[in-house]
């Protein structure tokens, strides 16, 4: 190298281009041509469903589609408000279990893990994540629901199932993402683990423990095969916690696009409409929170 | 903790071992150390199996500032660690042999490391301020403890004693990561010194520092001295000479082709710079290592 820098060596342009570096030029236009076409393919779809989702859910969308509930027959109107509870109904439930447990187990894994026992429960939340969740639904009918009958409480549970793995995982990436320099502070002035854990890690991870939660929720809402054998669907609003039939907006979407009249149908679509911009507010959020938090 | 009758209270309180006293001359003991914090007696530690340093003894005296310098490698941090046991938090570090403090051996099964920790003050080569106020990081350790009473003085005098007072007094509310690099280094000492920790450990406290910042950290220590004991790690051999009542030289032994930390010589500051017993210690010190 030194022997090229050497002073008798004449200036060449920086606009002389050499073959190599013009093969070079060309085929970075073509890789970055080649990713561009690619991001549009797969946003094609994306956009489509938005589009056509805003197109016929609007106008069914309102004051009445919120409030009301489905009427029955051939009738125009009414709403999926029976749906919107019970969906709030079970995703609330499953919350509350899965986002301490997830949490939890997380913690489990990357402050005390050690050993078989964190290999096991990291393997079964790997495999539960790939789980299709008609299993999870049938798992729970055959466990439950044939004892104790549908409802939100099996349903709330079938839907923690899903949400669980989730939240481990990215729990579990979050508290990782702590330093370590942190945890050795805290121990350094005496703390205990516990007390390093509840006072430095934990808020220090808050931020991303929330948005990994809030991604697990906007999945819930989302889920209608394990609802199927679990809450079944119901077209009055239920406040039963179980033991009865309940409808989410999910199994609402289902039933009602596959009516024969175009009320049923314009139904679902402002259902779809109310929860793709339910899981967008949620995402949103869950951005917000991560981003502000990284500054 | 002061004990009438050193010996006897020892027999009296469980989980304590009474020390082994070691011949003079066999460990490279300074004689002459007066009262004692820690008594290292023939420490080996080990990281998964391999071991990281040899059969150190040393009595480091109390009080004072003693430093460990040595090159890369030679277990410093790793005897500094010892000391507050933080080695126990290393997956796979063993550490065999005894810890005296103040005549209480710190890895006797009864101890509680968080305990020890307590008492024993740690700065790190990185300053590791918490992404929290500067009060709340020098109430951190107060408040673990429960020690709310008189908070936001203790919080005051600790800053002063770690010369940060004037520059933050304005904005206790702000982040601790908001100050500068020797800002936060000395909001780390700050941190430490809040518990009133009998000694303080200092990892390189400032090898992460410009010129000035360093200067002031040395300061700061001059001034701790006598109020606490200090152990400080460098690499800085003026600073060693500067700040340092005692010095320890390790070195890496290569035997076998396995490298070693071990103590090569502890004397004072003074003795080891302009009259080292050992070569090795005065190659070091000179420069003509290796
Ligand atoms: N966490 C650890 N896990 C495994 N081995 C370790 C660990 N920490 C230190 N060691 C080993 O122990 C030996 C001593 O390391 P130590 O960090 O104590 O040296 P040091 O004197 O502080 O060096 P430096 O001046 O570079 O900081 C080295 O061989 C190192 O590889
Ligand atoms: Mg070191």
């Amino acid at each position: 190298m030194s022997a090229t820098l050497s002073p008798e060596r004449e200036h060449l342009s920086l606009r002389t281009i050499d073959p190599y570096t013009r093969r070079r030029k060309q085929r970075s236009r073509f890789v970055r041509g080649l990713l561009l076409a690619a991001m549009v393919v797969a946003v094609i779809p994306l956009f489509l469903i938005l589009i056509e989702v805003v197109r016929r859910g609007w106008p069914a969308m309102g004051w009445e589609f919120l409030t009301q509930v489905q009427p029955s027959g051939r009738t125009p109107g009414g709403g999926y408000v029976h749906g919107i509870i019970g969906t709030f109904y079970m995703v609330g439930f499953a919350t509350l279990i899965s986002v301490p447990v997830g949490i939890l187990a997380a913690i489990y894994l990357v402050e005390y893990g050690r050993g078989p026992l964190t290999g096991i429960i990291r393997f079964f939340t790997d495999v539960m994540t790939g789980v299709p969740s008609v299993f999870v639904g049938l798992f729970i009918y055959a466990l439950l629901v044939r004892q104790i009958g549908f409802g939100a409480f099996v349903g709330g549970l079938g839907l923690s199932v899903m949400m669980l793995p989730i939240i481990v995982r990215s729990s579990e990436e979050m508290l990782r993402l702590v330093p370590e320099d942190q945890r050795a502070a805290s121990a350094g002035l005496g703390a205990r683990k516990w007390q390093t854990i509840m006072k430095v890690v934990l808020p220090t991870a808050a931020p991303g423990l929330t948005t990994g939660a809030m991604l697990a929720v906007a999945r819930a809402a989302g889920e209608t095969a394990v609802l199927l054998l679990t809450a079944l669907g119901s077209l009055q609003v239920v406040n039963q916690f179980q033991g009865q039939p309940i409808a989410s907006i999910t199994l609402l979407v289902y039933r009602g696009a596959r009516q024969p009249f175009a009320e049923g149908q314009q139904r679902a679509w402002a259902g779809a409409l109310f929860l793709m911009v339910m899981v967008l507010l949620l995402t949103l959020s869950a951005r917000y929170i991560s981003s502000r938090s990284r500054r | 903790m002061t004990d009438p009758d050193p010996e006897s209270a020892l027999d009296a309180r469980p989980g304590l071992q009474k020390r082994t006293v070691y011949e003079m001359g066999t460990a490279p003991v300074s004689a002459e150390v007066g009262a004692a914090v820690f008594d290292v007696e023939h420490v080996d530690v080990r990281y998964g199996g391999n071991l990281a340093v040899r059969d150190i003894s040393l009595r480091i005296p109390k009080g004072e500032i003693t430093a460990l310098i040595g090159p890369s490698g030679c277990g410093k941090s790793t005897l500094l660690r010892c000391l507050n046991r933080m080695n126990d938090l290393i997956d796979g570090a063993s550490v065999e042999g005894s810890i005296f403090y103040h005549g209480e051996n710190i890895y006797a099964p009864e101890v509680d490391p968080a305990e020890v920790r307590r008492r024993i003050g740690m700065v790190f080569q990185k300053p590791n301020p918490f992404a929290i106020s500067i009060y709340d990081n020098v109430a951190f350790g107060p408040r673990l403890h429960g020690l709310k009473k008189g908070l936001d003085d203790r919080v005051e005098k600790a800053l002063r004693q770690a010369a940060l007072w004037d520059e933050v007094k304005d904005k206790l509310n702000d982040s601790g990561l908001a100050l500068s690099g020797g800002q936060q280094q000395r909001l780390c000492i700050a941190r430490a010194v809040a518990l009133e920790p009998d000694v303080i450990l200092m990892d390189e406290p400032a090898s992460a520092l410009d010129p000035i910042s360093t200067l002031a950290i040395e300061d700061l220590m001059r001034q701790l001295r006598g109020h606490f004991s200090i152990v400080i790690v460098t690499h800085n051999m003026q600073q060693a000479a500067r700040v340092s009542d005692r010095t320890a030289f390790f070195t890496v032994d290569m035997q076998k082709g396995i490298r070693v930390g071990e103590l090569v010589e502890y004397d004072r500051t003074e003795t080891i710079f302009t009259n080292a017993g050992d070569e090795r210690t005065e190659a070091y010190i000179t420069g003509r290592f290796g």
